[in-house]
């Protein structure tokens, strides 16, 4: 099972993401208010996990 | 296998299955026997005598009282796993002690701590319309022989309704509508929401609610990792909001061993409480979609012992929540203890 490597969070950290209705899209929202959109989960989470790396604030940028 | 999680609060059995008898149970690989003294208290103790691990919850092992006595020798332990009596002779052995494990009641369950260190001011999760007079419950539990995170997989991934339970409570929407992840990293909680506000009702509501057109249906997932599993399910005729129908869906997800697993199902309804014909429906219906995930997670098991060692799998957008899941649960297990 494919489980993605474990990482130390600090406290109250809240991951959100939204599948993009009428898309196939991920919008991955990280707990420091980075955004960014994926279409694959996998990815998102590696991208989610690295955070602050590749993490600027209201970004609508895919990585 | 998804590692073991210890030092966390596991569900060992419905409250009405502790009793007089004494009941055994494997949890996370730990034998444990649980019963009730004679007021009523929930005990759970090592299952294995330590003069020669007999299992106490096998016969002719029975209470006394509140004491255990080993059905091999006769070895007599109190409540607190102190032995207080050894055939043939006085002295106790020092040694002579079982286990014992923090237990609570709560919610129709009784749960044990697994773990090495005391669980404090640490309470289980909550699942409170298990016992309460505003609805209507019906349960079971169903061994796996699957690795328990199999089913964690499961149910953080509804859209299988569709294809496993189709004619029952998957309809093609349940598939077609994306879902909504969120991930709490301190409280350990995975919420999925998928809402539907025009859907085929499923005969699992169409019967037991009278609906006959369609509905707007919501599933709001909450995971607390790594036991327990809440799906707060609600269903209205489409424009219809104020005759919402509620169902909370609850299971406690207890790793036995490495590859069996404990499934505790339970579905609390707010609607026809006291309607047996619903009732009887409900269990019967809930549990032949239970067994349909028993009977496809232990042939999911089979395969996966199969295959070698670093086996790719592929995951899309349905499998966001069960990715969280997973890394939840593998955060935990890293944890020291």
């Amino acid at each position: 099972m494919d489980a993605p490597p474990p990482a130390t969070p600090s406290a109250s950290e809240v991951h959100r993401i939204h599948w993009l209705p009428g898309t196939d899209h991920l919008l991955a929202v990280c707990h420091c208010g980075a955004e960014a959109e994926f279409d694959d989960p996998v990815a998102l989470w590696e991208w989610l996990l690295a955070h602050p790396d590749g993490h600027r604030t209201r970004t609508n940028e895919s990585p | 296998m998804t590692a073991f999680i210890r030092d966390q609060w596991y569900v060992a059995a419905y409250a009405h299955e502790v009793g007089r008898t004494p009941l055994g149970r494997t949890l996370l690989g730990e034998p444990v026997l649980l019963y009730r003294t004679e007021d009523g208290r929930p005990v759970a103790l090592a299952d294995r005598c330590v003069h020669r691990r007999f299992p106490l919850s096998e016969k002719p092992s029975r209470l006394d009282g509140d004491r255990v006595v080993c059905g091999y020798h006769g070895f007599t332990y109190g409540p607190d796993g102190r032995c207080v009596s050894v055939p043939g002779q006085r002295r106790i052995p020092r040694t002579a002690r079982l286990t014992g494990y923090p237990v609570v009641e709560q919610d129709a369950f009784v749960w044990v701590w697994i773990g090495d260190r005391d669980p404090g001011d640490t309470l289980p999760p909550r699942a409170p319309w298990l016992d309460s007079p505003d609805h209507t419950v019906v349960s079971g539990m169903e061994p796996l022989d699957a690795d328990y995170g199999l089913l964690v997989d499961n149910l953080l991934d509804l859209s299988h309704e569709t294809y496993l339970h189709g004619g029952y409570i998957g309809t093609p929407e349940v598939a077609e509508t994306p879902i909504t992840t969120e991930v709490d990293e301190k409280s350990r909680v995975v919420r999925v929401s998928r809402h539907m506000d025009d859907a085929a009702c499923p005969p699992f509501y169409a019967e037991s609610t009278g609906i006959t057109g369609r509905i707007t249906r919501h599933q709001d997932i909450e995971y607390h990792a790594p036991c327990l599993y809440l799906l707060h399910s609600r269903v209205a005729p489409v424009g219809t909001d104020e005759r919402a129908f509620h169902v909370e869906v609850v299971y406690g997800i207890t790793p036995s061993t490495e590859h069996t697993t404990y499934d505790f199902w339970a579905v609390a309804r707010d609607f026809a409480l006291d309607d047996q014909k619903v009732t009887d429906f409900l269990r019967e219906s809930n549990h032949t979609v239970v067994m349909q995930d028993v009977v496809a997670l232990n042939a999911l098991q089979k395969a996966l012992d199969t295959e070698p060692p670093g086996y790719q799998e592929l995951s899309i957008n349905i499998d966001t929540g069960g990715l969280a899941a997973r890394r939840i649960l593998a955060r935990m297990a890293a944890e020291p203890a």
